[in-house]
């Protein structure tokens, strides 16, 4: 099996590319397409390289908003002053991403657009009411999450950056499957001015929120507002290391958590 | 300057020093000139009958060489892959023993059986026409568990095996023990499972073979624990060829755990594709081949039954076990369950009378066969937990149940009800010992902290034995072994007075290159950085049965201790010569013989030069050169053992499990290397607590498939799940073996999934839970929680 490579150095570039070549897909960070490639189930005609595109890494805060670029590396997240002043929770969340090998390769647009129901990033762009930037377009987290692996992208379509409102308040926690250190139930809990969001990943088949919760929290912003919220277990996912009322029972306990994470 | 490292010291591992700078000679590193690359088709399906192979578009791709199938293997009339021992039921009836081709022929039986190999210039070219070959399936319904594979009406593997039972095994007196338990006072019973583990060494199976045709000579370089039964199985029984034309390397191999203590049918293939492509042939399994081809290990459904009087005496036990084979008769499958197993069933108990009866069954999973510990830990389970439970159903302490039954150490040697005779022990000691080690003393005001913090805190104990160092050939010949289990080695001592030695055993992380070093280092009095040791070549080591069942020191130390003493002992006949005295007045004392009462000496350094260079030499009686070799074949097996306690906290909320404290008082008789016995606990205890708390291979029980075929599903014990732990020996030598060494590969693994569960379910005790299966994972814990705690619906 053989597939082109190509390293443009600007997303324009890149958007051309992949609008051109047939069977073409956009290269991130690789923590999952290339595994797939491994074992041929996936068969790029291209992969088109975004890693030499330096603008795409860049980390800052503009007023009320953290920009980060969308190939920023796990560790790039973890480790950012800017990150960890602005939006703790988002460094946590990154630094608790995988292993070392993982983080040091992979990227937030990556994650996000990959949308692995157990991927922890997706809670947090929801949960923050992130925009998620486009070469084309802007699209709000709530619309951007459609399905399992599957998003509001555009086949062509390269996600930028993300840009989080800097929030009052958030906090993170996943139970870690043991074996793949993915969620098995990640809850971010996020306060700002408009209201509170509790993201859940991991539990479904793709990130949802607990409005109940939601509510909760906002009459008392503490880990006993959602301690006896229970979630009903009809919609979550079973497998061999979690049964959906499992995962039900734990996005409370997860949710205490990150509430008491985002109090500090 | 003399460096004479001996027994009871640690020296750092000589072998480190390679490993720790990238300068291990694994397969998969080494390259032959104009090599071609090997990959195996294996079958999707669990059950499937194989209507057509067609190879032709694959073949048609450029770089392909060769791609061989089961009729090209039946065409050349070749053996299957030969099972090492044959155990029979009650009444002497043979197991039933299938056939087990090299390639699949007419019928897969398990996913990732092989069905195809295929050969090209390169692994891209071979992978990519592996995939054009068109293999047509009719599926089959298939079974993975044994409760279900025994049923009637179950999917059949074999024509000629009813019920998919290859032997209903026994041992033990049944009458005597249904006596005992018509008087018993009270009778605990326990069911459980055993998980099925992957063992998952890091390095994963390779192999490259190469066939000189100018010679006849074929050489197999591979992953192997065990390279002279390889050569010996594969010449004389699978591919017909002249033992002494095969060539078999194992160089450095990176864990093996049992894993790779079996003749692999991919050794078989590649070895005989090698002569048909006239080119050398490698092979690297990925990790993905190696979780549905490495032989699994334990899987047990097992009934337990132990009788007490009003004392909390035991009276007698009574176990029955389902236990999964696999697809096929792996090199040592049938023997794991059974003579492995039922023996230990005693435990370090007075247990007078034991029944034990074992249903061997074949499924549509991976062959299984010993993983480190093999048969034993799943024994020690049993004992341990229905200990357990007797204690708490009578309302006796677990200790104190313990101190009932162990066997006194005056009681040694003690001859259980199971076959075996222990030679040596003092469990009490080990486990007063633990106590203390453990400070179980202070658990009650540790478990009290738990609880304010709303954890569950419990301790477990395992007071275990095992049989290791295996074996006594005429013992394991009367249990079914179809070969030798003695082990040999070589010591070959240079005109420098320098050392090599031969020996039959393979070091594959055990650290032999020290241990053994140490070994002769004392003996010969020559410094420890002039032994090397050579292992893992059948060209170069005379003969040898591999490194398996915690063996290597205690039977291939032991043959070595007597090449040394053989060295010693002809040594002294050159010095008398020398010394002009007799030979009964030379003394041998760290590297110096000298005559007794006099000044008069020659160095270890000097009688080896005088042996290679026989000017003055009494070549009327003595051959020159310093050369010696031994068998040694153990007249018992040893019985290492000791006493594990667990501490776990555990979160009600989430079921997580967390080990916080770990303590082990073994006696493995005579300690080598301190520093070594240490790391192998640890290693082993590790390995055990992954058994009890995160690893278990899970099959979908419809289609067959491994759910668990990868690290992102099957839980490896890491680091962080584990405390640092208190290690201590308290050793009583081993009566029968040269050095007094019992062995401790495997003790950890042995005794820590009982310690470990016992612990988990002493945590929960407060909620009635009176058993829980392994793995203890975070999930089955909150489920048994909910369960415990929930109202009971109204009827």
């Amino acid at each position: 099996m053989t597939f082109a490579f190509h390293q443009p150095a600007t997303s324009p570039e890149a958007v051309a590319l992949l609008g051109s070549i047939p069977d073409s897909t956009p290269l991130a960070g690789g923590m999952t397409l290339l595994p797939t490639i491994k074992q041929r189930l996936a068969t790029p005609a291209a992969l088109i390289d975004l890693s030499r595109i330096p603008a795409m890494s860049s980390i800052s805060v503009e007023g009320d908003t953290l920009a980060i670029g969308a190939m920023a590396r796990h560790v790039d997240v973890a480790e950012s002053a800017i990150v960890a002043a602005a939006i703790p929770l988002l460094a946590k969340l990154a630094a608790g991403i995988g292993d070392p090998a993982v983080r040091n390769r992979g990227t937030i647009g990556g994650s996000v657009a990959n949308n692995d129901p157990s991927a922890d990033y997706p809670a947090a762009v929801l949960g923050l009411g992130a925009t998620i930037v486009t070469d084309r377009r802007k699209i709000a987290a709530a619309d951007f999450f459609t399905g399992m692996f599957e998003t509001a992208l555009e086949p062509d379509e390269v996600i930028t950056s993300l840009r989080f409102p800097v929030p009052v308040r958030g906090g993170y926690a996943k139970f870690k499957s043991p074996a793949s250190r993915y969620a098995v139930v990640g809850v971010c809990v996020v306060q700002s001015p408009g209201g509170v969001c509790v993201a859940v990943t991991g539990a479904g088949p793709g990130v949802f929120r607990v409005p109940e919760m939601e509510t909760a929290l906002a009459g008392s912003f503490t880990p006993a507002a959602v301690a006896s919220i229970k979630v009903p277990a009809d919609n979550m996912s079973s497998d061999i290391h979690a049964d959906s009322e499992y995962r039900a029972h734990l996005i409370t306990v997860m949710a205490k958590k990150a509430v008491a994470a985002a109090i500090g | 300057m003399s460096n004479i490292i001996g027994i009871g010291e640690s020296p750092r591992r000589k072998e480190d020093f390679r490993f720790l700078t990238g300068r291990g000679n694994y397969v998969a590193d080494m390259k032959r000139p104009d090599a071609t690359v090997g990959v195996f088709i294996r079958s999707p399906h669990a059950h499937a009958a194989i209507r057509s192979i067609d190879t032709t578009a694959a073949l048609a791709l450029p770089g392909v060489e060769v791609i061989l199938t089961g009729d090209d293997v039946a065409a050349d009339g070749l053996g299957g892959m030969p099972c090492g021992w044959g155990i029979s039921n009650a009444e002497g009836v043979p197991m039933k023993e299938p056939a087990f081709p090299m390639l699949a022929q007419g019928k897969v039986r398990f996913v990732g059986d092989m069905v195809a190999f295929v050969v090209a210039d390169t692994l891209a070219q071979a992978r990519a026409a592996a995939e054009l070959v068109k293999i047509n399936y009719d599926v089959l319904p298939a079974v993975v568990g044994v409760l279900e594979a025994v049923r009637p009406g179950a999917p059949q593997l074999f024509d000629d095996v009813p019920n998919n039972l290859c032997c209903d095994w026994e041992m033990g007196d049944k009458a005597a023990v249904a006596v005992a338990f018509r008087k018993a006072a009270h009778v605990a019973r326990l069911s459980l499972v055993n998980n099925r583990l992957i063992g998952n060494p890091m390095e994963p199976r390779s192999a490259i073979a190469e066939y000189n045709a100018g010679t006849g000579h074929y050489t197999l370089w591979t992953t192997s624990q065990f390279p002279h039964v390889v050569r010996f199985l594969m010449a004389a029984l699978v591919l017909n060829i002249p033992e002494q034309k095969l060539r078999v390397v194992a160089p450095d191999v990176g864990g093996g755990f049992g894993v790779k203590q079996f003749h692999y049918g991919e050794e078989a293939v590649i070895t005989w594709a090698a002569r048909r492509v006239g080119r050398p042939i490698k092979w690297v399994a990925d990790r993905s081949e190696g979780f549905v081809s490495d032989r699994h290990g334990r899987d047990h459904v097992t009934e337990a039954e132990l009788a007490l009087d009003e004392n909390g005496k035991f009276l007698a036990l009574k176990v029955h076990t389902l236990a999964n084979m696999g697809a096929y008769l792996s090199t040592f499958g049938p023997n794991i369950p059974t003579n492995l197993y039922a023996p230990l069933l005693g435990g370090v108990y007075t247990t007078p009378v034991i029944y034990c009866n074992v249903k061997v069954v074949f499924t549509n999973t991976v062959p299984v066969d010993a993983y480190r510990g093999a048969g034993r830990p799943e024994a020690t389970f049993v004992v341990e937990r229905i200990v357990d439970v007797a204690a708490a159903e009578m309302g006796i302490d677990r200790v104190e149940i313990r101190r009932r039954n162990i066997i006194p150490k005056e009681a040694y040697p003690y001859q259980t009800p199971m076959l075996v005779e222990y030679d040596s022990g003092d469990p009490m000691g080990c486990l007063e010992g633990a106590l203390v080690a453990a400070d179980v003393a202070g658990f009650a005001e540790r478990k009290a902290a738990s609880e304010r913090e709303g954890k569950f805190r419990g301790l477990g104990y395992s007071t275990y034995v095992e049989a290791c160092g295996l074996a006594p050939s005429r013992f394991a010949g009367r249990l079914g072994a179809r070969g030798g289990l003695y082990e040999s080695a070589t010591v070959r001592v240079h005109p420098t007075g320098q050392v090599t030695v031969l020996i039959g055993t393979h070091n594959h992380g055990q650290g032999h290159e020290t241990t053994f070093a140490q070994i002769i280092s004392e003996k010969l009095g020559v410094n420890f950085e002039n032994v090397d040791i050579v292992f893992g070549d059948t060209d170069r080591v005379q003969f040898g049965m591999g490194t398996y069942g915690s063996r290597s020191l205690v039977v291939g130390g032991a043959a070595l201790s007597k090449a040394g003493d053989k060295v010693v002992v002809k040594g002294k006949k050159i010095a008398a010569h020398l010394l002009e005295a007799g030979e009964h007045d030379i003394e041998f004392k760290e590297g110096v013989f000298s005559v007794a009462g006099t000044d008069r000496s020659k160095t270890f350094q000097e009688i080896a030069g005088a042996a290679y260079v026989p000017h003055n030499y009494p070549l009327e009686v003595l051959e020159p050169g310093l050369e010696e070799q031994a068998y040694y074949d153990p007249i018992n097996f040893t019985y290492p053992g000791g006493c594990h306690i667990a501490e776990v906290e555990i979160d009600p909320e989430t079921g997580i499990v967390t080990l916080v404290r770990y303590t082990a008082v073994d006696d493995v008789g005579t300690v080598i290397n301190p520093m070594i016995v240490e790391g192998q606990l640890h290693g082993g205890i590790v390995q055990g607590v992954g058994q009890a708390l995160f690893e278990g291979a899970v099959y979908d029980e419809v289609s067959g498939q491994l759910l668990s075929g990868s690290f992102m599903d099957y839980t490896m014990p890491r680091a962080d799940h584990v405390p640092n732990m208190n290690i201590q020996t308290h050793s009583t030598l081993c009566t029968h073996t040269p050095m007094g060494v019992k062995g401790c590969g495997e003790v950890g693994t042995i005794g820590s999934p009982a310690a470990v569960i016992n612990s988990v379910v002493d945590a929960l005790s407060h909620l009635g839970v009176q058993h829980v299966d392994m793995p203890a994972t975070p999930n089955r814990i909150w489920r048994i929680i909910q369960n415990a705690t929930m109202p009971q619906a109204a009827e």
